[in-house]
């Protein structure tokens, strides 16, 4: 396993290597530009020098390896000496810039980070703990009024997108009802129990239309791995020795069924990472997927780059640990 | 020269007024919740020209002069406008100078002096710095402190109207000692100055969230010490512009929000909630269709759009293009789109009321499909079997460009369903506005290729002076390869009497002959039919009815008197 895993890091250098080119090379590609939402009061002389002075006028190739300096070399040092306090030459590099606000992209990144991991991360887990029980649930009793009914509201989550749900509850519950606020504080500070009790109404709304999503999705998985595992020859077997059906259910087929879920949960956690766009911009949650979006709309072609990328590192990761859990969890696999 | 004199009077005595009516304390009025649905950047314009950044820093740092409401300039940190009369402008139109109120401080408490002043004006013509606001100081020399309360900027050639540099919003001066450091390629190193810029309006940076949040504290340094009202302002960003008219309209967390582009009948809606009200000021602002003069046949390839593809087939001919304006109903338009947004013009210096010419609203507001018919039937179009028409082979069918926004599109579809009436059919394209602005030359869909025959969009011009606007359609400005696409002169529009009228502006400084020229120039625009002028658009914003204070202003931020806001109570 362990070389399996090794051997797979390796080969995930060269393929990160190709995705961060074409990356690239697609953004350098369409036709965007960040001094296109300029008012067309700015000249295009001042345009001109506006766009060389981002680095726009160097050719394609060199401004790739220069974000390749930047990204692999100047930042990991960064990063290092403000964990360690040690000093790498002179300290002052060049970083990876955004083009919009001029500042560093991976502060930006860093400054995103708690609120989208607050709000879509924990959606990503009630998603999950909802769920389960209802999967399991619903297979068990197939086709009883709870499956109906399990079915319908999951059809309903995975197929009204979340920029309907999401206005739907902002209308009723800030609009008219006014119980929980329409736009997201990322100024609050967590520190008393009032504070926290505004937090979490402020993250009820978001997190409300995310768990919802997340859970339809993975509802059907745990309700279709069951209804297969419910009907192996091993069940009946199980039954037929007289183990209790509470056993059956819940350690037999269960741990069994849970094999491809696990996986596909794994698989879904970079999305996390990547925010969720549009629920982001509904409640002004301004996380990474509010940044990323910015960031395309204004052409700030570093930012896009560098987010793109880092998501790109992260689902290459998952899946292999996906596939590793995969291994561990199915002792009928074996990598090596 | 005299009109200004009267509006600066009106100005100031209305200032003294609003005085009297405000409070007498800083700070006492809690926190200022605005929204900005599209989240500012940065604080520091002169890195960025959007006109959310420009607003957002509005609050913290300031020009020497600003426009208000009406258009009039009024002085903030200078002690009066400089005109020729009281001296402040030279005889010879080549120079100006400013006086500096005594006693004007930074937040940080030291003396705002001249040569800020000056360091501004070198730190945006550095080179390599790519000064977002560089056209402000176009054809400015030199810049001096004969004394440090006193600037005096010398101009290349006379400027008969001098206001540009460190005027309005667009150009404000910042801190020599902050920035010294951060000049030309160092500009966009210095994030935290480019933040949290020292300044002397009413409101000072605490912490900036870039494209989130910006917490503002007042400034204790302010030259006026009973303002600002408020404690602190909360900016935030991001969303649509549906959801902050909603913030502040119907769920009242916020106080104020910026540019509401949202259907007439849904804000209507809002507003019935009770809560708070719009605020429409109209600036310079047209929504336009320009008319191309040359050929932009996709068979002639690279060559379309340019002067080597010759003349435009069918709308070279004056009566076609006079048809197209007479075929449109403008009040439609508006209606559909634009709501108190908006208003029919045919002008395309619509504002401020001392150059906006009326000659041509009698045949040109009032939509008139018979006389366009007409029109067309004398020139010699006739109707083909499938109801278009055409001459010698020539039909009237037409690509219409526009970028992608859900009011172009719906504007779209009208004016092609107008043009059908008068046997006239259009191709109906769109491309992303960062695309159709971007102004990328490789890309065939911007706006200033003009690969199509007609297009629209909305342009405008900073200030009230429309001098430098209306040189966009002088002959050397039609965009072409030999340029980089890079002219303002999109209709490539070219006609020498035209460019004779405008450098007789350039020479002339007398308000009232630069007023009468413009108007010319601006008739002769919509006459000749270099474009079809449609809505002259307004700005629109929201506010609670417990926010007291806002003028709003289209000539400047839309802050610009934040100092002078305050919660009724």
């Amino acid at each position: 396993m362990f070389t399996y895993t090794l051997r797979r890091l390796l080969f995930a250098i060269p393929t990160l290597l190709i995705i961060s080119f074409v990356i690239f090379a697609l953004l350098d590609l369409a036709p965007n530009d960040p001094t296109g939402d300029l008012p067309l009061t700015i000249p295009p002389e001042v345009r001109e020098q506006i766009r060389a002075s981002l680095g726009l006028d160097q050719p394609f190739f060199f401004r790739y390896l220069y974000w390749l300096q930047q990204f692999f070399i100047n930042e990991p040092l960064n990063i290092l000496e403000r964990l360690t306090g040690w000093q790498f030459g002179d300290g002052s590099r060049m970083r990876v810039l955004s083009w919009a606000t001029r500042s560093p992209v991976v502060d930006l990144i860093v400054q995103r980070l708690p609120q989208t991991l607050w709000v879509v991360g924990l959606a990503y887990v009630f998603g999950v703990l909802i769920a389960v029980p209802i999967g399991v649930i619903s297979a068990y009793k197939q086709y009883s009024i709870f499956d109906q009914i399990g079915t319908f509201v999951s059809m309903v989550g995975y197929s009204v997108p979340t920029f309907f749900t999401g206005v739907l509850l902002v209308v009723i519950f800030s609009s008219y009802l006014q119980w929980f606020p329409s736009v997201y504080d990322t100024n609050l500070v967590v520190n008393d129990f009032s504070s926290f009790l505004q937090q979490v109404k402020q993250m009820a709304l978001p997190v409300t239309v995310l768990s919802l999503f997340n859970a339809s999705q993975i509802t059907r998985f745990v309700r279709a791995s069951m209804l297969d595992n419910l009907h192996q020859d091993y069940v009946r077997t199980a039954r037929a020795k007289g183990v209790k059906e509470k056993s059956v259910l819940l350690i037999h087929v269960l741990r069994n069924s849970l094999i491809p879920v696990v996986t596909v949960i794994a698989l879904g956690v970079p999305t996390i990472f990547s925010g969720a766009i549009i629920t982001e911009q509904i409640f002004r949650v301004n996380g990474l997927g509010q940044l990323l979006i910015i960031a395309v709309q204004g052409a700030d072609i570093p930012l896009v780059q560098t987010l793109t990328f880092i998501f790109a590192v992260l689902i290459v990761l998952f899946n292999l640990i996906a596939d590793v859990l995969y291994g561990i969890l199915d002792p009928r696999i074996r990598y090596d | 020269m005299k009109n200004l004199k009267l509006l600066l009077a009106g100005t100031v005595a209305a200032l003294g007024l609003a005085g009297t009516a405000a409070h007498a304390e800083r700070g006492t009025d809690g926190d200022l919740k605005i929204l900005f649905w599209q989240a500012v950047s940065t604080m520091n314009p002169y890195l960025s020209g959007g006109t959310k950044e420009v607003y957002a820093s509005s609050m913290v740092i300031e020009p020497l002069a600003r426009y208000d409401e009406k258009g009039a300039l009024v002085p903030m940190l200078v002690s009066e406008i400089p005109t020729v009369e009281n001296g402040g402008v030279a005889k010879d139109l080549m120079s100006m100078t400013w006086k500096i109120k005594p006693g004007v401080k930074w937040s940080d408490g030291t003396p705002f002096t001249a040569d800020d002043v000056i360091f501004t004006w070198k730190y945006c013509i550095a080179p390599d710095g790519g000064c977002a606001q560089a056209a402000q100081y176009e054809g400015v020399k030199s810049v001096e402190a004969p004394d440090p309360q006193t600037v005096k900027i010398t101009f290349t050639e006379p400027k008969p109207y001098p206001y540009s540099a460190f005027v309005g919003a667009q150009s404000p001066v910042i801190q020599k000692k902050q920035f010294e450091n951060c000049v030309g390629a160092k500009a966009p190193g210095c994030t935290s100055a480019n933040f949290g810029p020292i300044g002397t309006g009413p409101f000072v940076v605490k912490e900036f969230k870039p494209n989130d949040v910006i917490t503002l504290t007042a400034n204790t340094n302010y030259r006026d010490a009973a303002k600002p009202a408020f404690a602190t302002v909360t900016l935030k960003g991001g969303g649509d512009a549906a959801s902050a008219a909603r913030a502040v309209l119907e769920t009242g967390e916020y106080d104020y929000a910026w540019n509401m582009q949202v259907e007439p009948e849904i804000l209507a809606k809002m507003v019935a909630a009770g809560k708070g009200k719009l605020e429409t000021a109209f600036g310079t602002q047209v929504e336009r269709i320009n008319l191309n003069h040359y050929n932009a046949d996709p068979s002639l390839g690279a060559k379309r759009s340019t002067k080597e593809a010759g003349p435009h087939p069918s709308l070279s001919d004056p009566a076609v293009r006079r048809a197209l304006s007479l075929a449109i109903d403008r009040s439609i338009i508006v209606e559909a789109g634009y709501g108190a947004a908006g208003k029919a013009t045919c002008n395309i210096v619509p504002a401020p009321a001392a150059v906006a010419s009326t000659k041509n609203d009698s045949w040109c507001l009032k939509q008139d499909v018979a006389a366009a018919n007409k029109l067309l039937d004398d020139a010699g179009w006739k109707k083909g079997p499938d109801g278009i028409r055409a001459k010698n082979g020539v039909k009237l069918s037409f690509l219409y460009a526009t970028s992608t926004n859900s009011v172009r599109q719906a504007t779209q579809e009208l004016v092609k369903d107008m043009w059908s009436q008068i046997g006239v059919a259009a191709e109906l394209r769109n491309a992303s506005a960062s695309v159709f602005f971007g102004g990328d030359p490789a890309s065939p869909d911007t706006f200033q290729k003009f690969y199509a025959d007609v297009e629209m969009y909305t342009n405008n011009f900073d200030g009230t002076d429309p001098e430098k606007y209306l040189a966009e359609w002088l002959c050397d400005k039609v965009p072409g390869p030999a340029n980089g696409w890079q002219g303002q002169n999109i209709p490539r529009y070219c006609n020498p009497a035209y460019d004779k009228l405008v450098g007789e502006l350039s020479k002339t400084a007398e308000l009232d002959k630069r007023a009468a020229l413009a108007k010319q120039l601006n008739d002769m625009l919509t006459e000749e039919g270099a474009h079809i002028p449609l809505v002259h658009r307004g700005s629109v914003s929201s506010h609670s009815l417990k926010l007291a204070g806002v003028r709003m202003n289209a000539w400047d931020s839309e802050l610009w008197n934040v100092a002078d806001w305050s919660r009724s109570k």
